[in-house]
C-alpha cells in the first residue's frame, strides 16, 4: 500500500457551542480517488474548508506530505499542492473562459508579479491555458464569457481553475452539484481522465458517481469519521448502513 | 492582439494629438486673453493624478477608500514643512512627499485591508480624519489657517503647467502599464472574485496592500504638486469632503476605466469653473450630473465614450 499523502488527525472545529468537526481522522493515499461521504449536515464542507486552509481548526492536525499545514493560510496550502474546488461555482463570471484559466495560472506563479510586463501578451501562460481548456473539454468555449456557460460547463471550468493551480491533491467539493445525468457523466469521465496525474479527495452526494470513481471511501457522520475503507467494505459496514438508513445510499447499495 | 477584458487599451496613437493639444493650451489661452484658465487646467492635471490613483484601488481593485484626500494632504504638508525648513528643491520635496504618503498608506492599508465593505469605507475615513486633526494641531505649521509656502518652484504659470503635463502623462502611462501587468491582473481578479483568487494561490492581501501603497504615493505626488501651485497648504486638503470629491470624479469619469479618473477630474473641475460663474448653486447641477451618470451610465462618461466608439 502506498504512503498517506494527506493525514487528517483528530481535527476539531467548533462554532460556538456546536462541534461541527469532532476529532475527525482519516488518510488519503497518493494516487487514489478518496471519496468523503456522509448525510446532509455531517460537516463535509466544513472539513474541506479546514483541509484547504480556508478555515482554521480548533484542534488536531493536518499533515500533507509530512508538512504541517494545520495553521497555514490558503496560499500556503496551494503552494504545497493542496487545491480545492467549490460546491457553489466560483469562477470569474465576466471574463472569458480562457482568461479565467490564464488568470488562475498566473496567480500560481511564485514570486512577485511584474508591475510592468504586458500580461495579455504572455504566450506561455495562454498556451498553458489552451491546453487546460482541452483537458476540461471546453476547447470550443475559450472566448465565451464564463458567466454565460451552461451550468455543467461552469462546473467543468470550476475544476479547470483548481487544476490551474497545479494541485497534487485536488479537493473536490460536490463537483456534480445540480447536474443532470448527461452532465454528471461528462464530469465522471473528466475526473477519471485526471486520476493519472492527480490525487483526489471527492465530496459528493451522487452515490452512483462515488462508487464508480472512488478507490476508498470515508464516511463522516456528525463530524466524526465512522468508517474508512474500500467501496465494498463501506457498502457492508453496519454503522454506515445505519447512518444512511432511508437516505440516498439505499438506492446506490 | 488577443482580446481580453482584463486588458485595458489606452488612448493608443490618440494620446499624441491629445498631448499636443494640451501642450498648446497656454499660448492659445494667452492669445485669447484667458490666462486665468492655465491655472484651472493645471488643477485639472493635478486632480487627474489624484483621481487616477484612487481609481487604481477603487475601480480596478474594488477597495472603496473614503480617505484618499489624506494622502494628498500629507504629500502637500511634506512639501510645506520641508520648504519651511529651507529645503526648497522639488527634486527632494516631491519624492519625499510620495514617500511620506506611501508610508501612511502602508500603515492605513495594513489595518483597513483586513476589513471589507462598509467597515473598510468607515475605517479609511476614520484614519483620514485622524490625519486631518493631526495637521490642525500642528500650531507651528499654521494650525487651522494652514501654511503658506515661501518659494515657488517655477515662477511662470505656463512653465509649471507644462511640467505638470509631462508628469501627468508619465503617471498615466505608468498606471496603464501597471494595470495591464500580471500584478494588475491579480488586482482586477481579486475585485472580481476574491475567494477564487486566493483559492488558486494568490496572496490577495499582498496584492491589495501594494496597490494601496502605490495609490497613496501617487496621491502624495498630486498633493506636492498642488502645494507648489497654490503656494499654500491647508488642513482642508485632508478633509473628508475632499475624499468625497475624488470619489465623485472617479464615478463620473468611470471607475475601472483607464482614463476614468482623469476624465472625471476634467469634467468636474471645468464644470465647477463654468457653472460657478453663473450661479452660487452650481453644486446642484453637479448633483444632477452625478445622479444621471449613476443611473444611466454606470461605467461613467468613459464607459459612454467607449460604447460610442464600438458602435
Amino acid at each position: 500500500m502506498s504512503e498517506a499523502m494527506l493525514k487528517v488527525d483528530k481535527l476539531v472545529k467548533r462554532f460556538a457551542a456546536l462541534t461541527v468537526t469532532d476529532e475527525a481522522s482519516f488518510e488519503v493515499r497518493a494516487g487514489e480517488i478518496h471519496a468523503l461521504i456522509g448525510p446532509n449536515g455531517a460537516g463535509k464542507t466544513t472539513l474541506i474548508h479546514q483541509i484547504s486552509g480556508e478555515l482554521k481548526p480548533d484542534g488536531g492536525r493536518i499533515l500533507f506530505e509530512g508538512q504541517d499545514l494545520t495553521h497555514a493560510g490558503m496560499p500556503a496550502h496551494v503552494r504545497a499542492g493542496l487545491v480545492r474546488s467549490y460546491q457553489i461555482t466560483s469562477i470569474f463570471k465576466r471574463y472569458s473562459v480562457l482568461d479565467n484559466l490564464a488568470l488562475a495560472l498566473q496567480a500560481r506563479r511564485p514570486g512577485q508579479a511584474s508591475w510592468w510586463r504586458k500580461a495579455v501578451a504572455d504566450e506561455a501562460i495562454y498556451a498553458e491555458a489552451e491546453a487546460l481548456l482541452a483537458t476540461i473539454g471546453l476547447q470550443a468555449r475559450g472566448s465565451q464569457t464564463a458567466g454565460r456557460l451552461a451550468h455543467g460547463e461552469q462546473r467543468q471550468l470550476e475544476v479547470g481553475l483548481a487544476l490551474a493551480a497545479k494541485p497534487r491533491l485536488l479537493l473536490l467539493d460536490e463537483p456534480m452539484a445540480g447536474m443532470g445525468p448527461d452532465e454528471s457523466e461528462r464530469m465522471v469521465e473528466l475526473l477519471r481522465s485526471l486520476r493519472q496525474d492527480v490525487t483526489m479527495l471527492l465530496v459528493e452526494h451522487d452515490m452512483d458517481a462515488v462508487f464508480r470513481l472512488a478507490d476508498r471511501i470515508s464516511t463522516l457522520v456528525n463530524g466524526r469519521i465512522i468508517a474508512s475503507g474500500t467501496p465494498q467494505q463501506i457498502r457492508e459496514h453496519p454503522e454506515v448502513i445505519k447512518a444512511y438508513l432511508g437516505d440516498e445510499m439505499e438506492s446506490a447499495l | 492582439m488577443r482580446k481580453s477584458l482584463l486588458h485595458h487599451r489606452g488612448l493608443g496613437l490618440w494620446a499624441l494629438p491629445l498631448l499636443a493639444l494640451l501642450a498648446a493650451m497656454p499660448p492659445l489661452l494667452m492669445a485669447l486673453g484667458m490666462e486665468f484658465y492655465i491655472s484651472v487646467l493645471s488643477r485639472v492635471l493635478i486632480f487627474a493624478i489624484a483621481a487616477s490613483s484612487l481609481n487604481l484601488i477603487l475601480g480596478f481593485g474594488g477597495m472603496v477608500s473614503f480617505g484618499h484626500a489624506a494622502f494628498v494632504g500629507l504629500g502637500a504638508y511634506t512639501v510645506g514643512i520641508l520648504m519651511d525648513a529651507g529645503i526648497t528643491s522639488a527634486w527632494i520635496a516631491w519624492p519625499a512627499a510620495m514617500l511620506v504618503s506611501a508610508l501612511a498608506a502602508a500603515l492605513i492599508g495594513s489595518v483597513s485591508l483586513r476589513t471589507r465593505g462598509v467597515y473598510f469605507i468607515m475605517i479609511t475615513l476614520a484614519f483620514a480624519q485622524m490625519f486631518y486633526y493631526l495637521v490642525i494641531s500642528l500650531k507651528a505649521y499654521g494650525g487651522e489657517d494652514g501654511l503658506p509656502l515661501p518659494a515657488r518652484i517655477l515662477k511662470d504659470d505656463a512653465q509649471y503647467y507644462w511640467l505638470l503635463l509631462a508628469i501627468t502623462a508619465a503617471v498615466m502611462f505608468a498606471l496603464q502599464r501597471l494595470i495591464n501587468s500580471p500584478f494588475g491582473r491579480l488586482l482586477q481578479g481579486s475585485k472580481e472574485n476574491e475567494q477564487r483568487m486566493s483559492a488558486v494561490g494568490a496572496s490577495v492581501f499582498a496584492v491589495q496592500w501594494q496597490a494601496f501603497i502605490i495609490a497613496g504615493a501617487l496621491a502624495g505626488l498630486a498633493g506636492a504638486l498642488l502645494a507648489n501651485m497654490n503656494g499654500l497648504v491647508t488642513p482642508h486638503m485632508l478633509h473628508w469632503s475632499q475624499s468625497g470629491q475624488l470619489m465623485v470624479m472617479v464615478i463620473i469619469g468611470g471607475a475601472g476605466g483607464l482614463y476614468g479618473g482623469a476624465l472625471g477630474a476634467g469634467v468636474l473641475l471645468l464644470l465647477e469653473e463654468v457653472l460657478a460663474g453663473y450661479t452660487l448653486h452650481w453644486q446642484m447641477a453637479l448633483g444632477l450630473l452625478l445622479l444621471a451618470v449613476v443611473l444611466f451610465a454606470p461605467q461613467g462618461l468613459g464607459g459612454l465614450l467607449k460604447r460610442a466608439r464600438h458602435e
